[in-house]
């Protein structure tokens, strides 16, 4: 089933968890969806970029991080499930081992005043980070009445209503997909 | 303990539509009420989170940790992390043997803004909970100008500022 990348053989497994283990130790402050363009289409001949746009249409469409998606559809198609295992479990390793590693001496130590501050410093400008990210994504479309509708309605009933996440989704889902089924106007912002 | 532990993971991690920011909101409120992990507590492990590399959801391991120690860790980020990839592992695999469908980009167009919406209320959540006063709104809004106006490294604009607002917070403890 996994087919082979455009060019060359199927990598060996060792191949993919050392690619994957880079792109998660290499990808500081987000980000981590471009360096895995660059490593799977660039720096290794395993995919074209058209491959990898339609990996990342796919793991937009699904639940889970982007990133962990993408190194999941990417390690089946080279070498299986196994593969997919290894790639996600490559992807999240070296960040897992720096938030325990830094956790533990910070739980250890709580009445670091200094390192609280800091900490609080990082959470406020990550706020502000954070922002500018979802601005960047919803840029341009936020004129667009349903669109914009949908966000708003999504935001206000989350944050305001008192309903958990599972109650939203049931409600703004089947509005969502409605009103962008095929065949609507709408849906040519194919990218 | 772990299985409530998993079973809220599992439940963040399937409905994670357009990824982890979009269950910040729900995370913060289920694990106050679930296991008494304070918004303080929150915060500052998702400020480790942001600093780490690679995916910064990986602080769930930490969320786990201060849950149920070690084991913990273990619980929570399987219980995130394991769910939606085999979910995406199956879909992918069915997608790539019936080719595009107008409905698979009707799910992605129609989950976009609600991603967006989601996201908006994690910045929300988070911002209520961080922006304590003066010093700590002046430095979101200056990591989204420096951000927005152009190709300064966000790791970068996290530990200055992050480095920056710290000492101010607290030297200033009034203005927090």
């Amino acid at each position: 089933m996994p087919d082979r990348g455009p060019r060359g053989d199927r990598p060996r497994l060792r191949e993919i968890f050392r690619a994957f283990l880079f792109v998660g130790a290499a990808s500081f402050g987000g980000g981590v969806v471009a360096y895995q363009k660059i490593l799977l289409t660039e720096k290794k001949p395993w995919f074209s970029v058209d491959e990898f746009k339609a990996m990342l249409a796919i793991s937009q469409t699904m639940p889970g991080l982007n990133a962990v998606n993408i190194a999941v559809l990417a390690g089946d198609r080279l070498r299986g499930a196994v593969g997919a295992l290894v790639a996600a479990t490559a992807l999240l390793l070296p960040g897992c081992l720096f938030v325990v590693g830094i956790g533990l001496l910070y739980l250890n130590d709580p009445g670091s005043a200094a390192a609280t501050w800091f900490l609080v410093g990082v959470a406020a400008a990550a706020t502000g980070l954070l922002a500018s990210v979802t601005y960047r994504l919803a840029e341009g479309r936020l004129l667009r009445l349903n669109y914009a509708a949908i966000a708003v309605l999504t935001f206000a009933l989350m944050s305001f209503s008192g309903l958990s996440l599972p109650e939203v989704l049931l409600i703004v889902a089947p509005i969502a997909i409605f009103l962008n089924r095929p065949g609507r106007a709408g849906e040519t912002d194919a990218d | 303990m772990l299985i409530k532990l998993a079973g809220t993971f599992i439940l963040l991690s399937v409905l994670a539509v357009g990824g982890g920011t979009a269950v910040l909101h729900e995370m913060q409120e289920v694990l106050l009420a679930e296991f008494g992990i304070g918004p303080d507590v929150f915060v500052k492990t998702y400020g480790i989170g942001q600093l780490a590399p690679g995916p910064n959801m990986t602080m769930v391991t930490l969320l786990g940790i201060q849950i149920a120690g070690a084991i913990g860790a273990v619980v929570a980020g399987l219980a995130f992390f394991v769910p939606s990839s085999v979910l995406c592992l199956c879909v992918g695999r069915i997608w790539s043997r019936i080719g595009e469908t107008p409905w698979r980009r009707a799910v992605q167009n129609g989950f976009e803004p609600i991603s967006i919406g989601l996201m908006g209320s994690g910045v929300y959540a988070v911002g209520k909970t961080a922006l304590l006063g003066p010093i700590t709104v002046a430095l979101a809004i200056l990591s989204f100008g420096l951000i927005m106006r152009g190709r300064a490294n966000p790791m970068l604009v996290i530990l200055g500022l992050g480095s920056l607002g710290g000492l101010l917070a607290y030297l200033l403890p009034l203005w927090r």
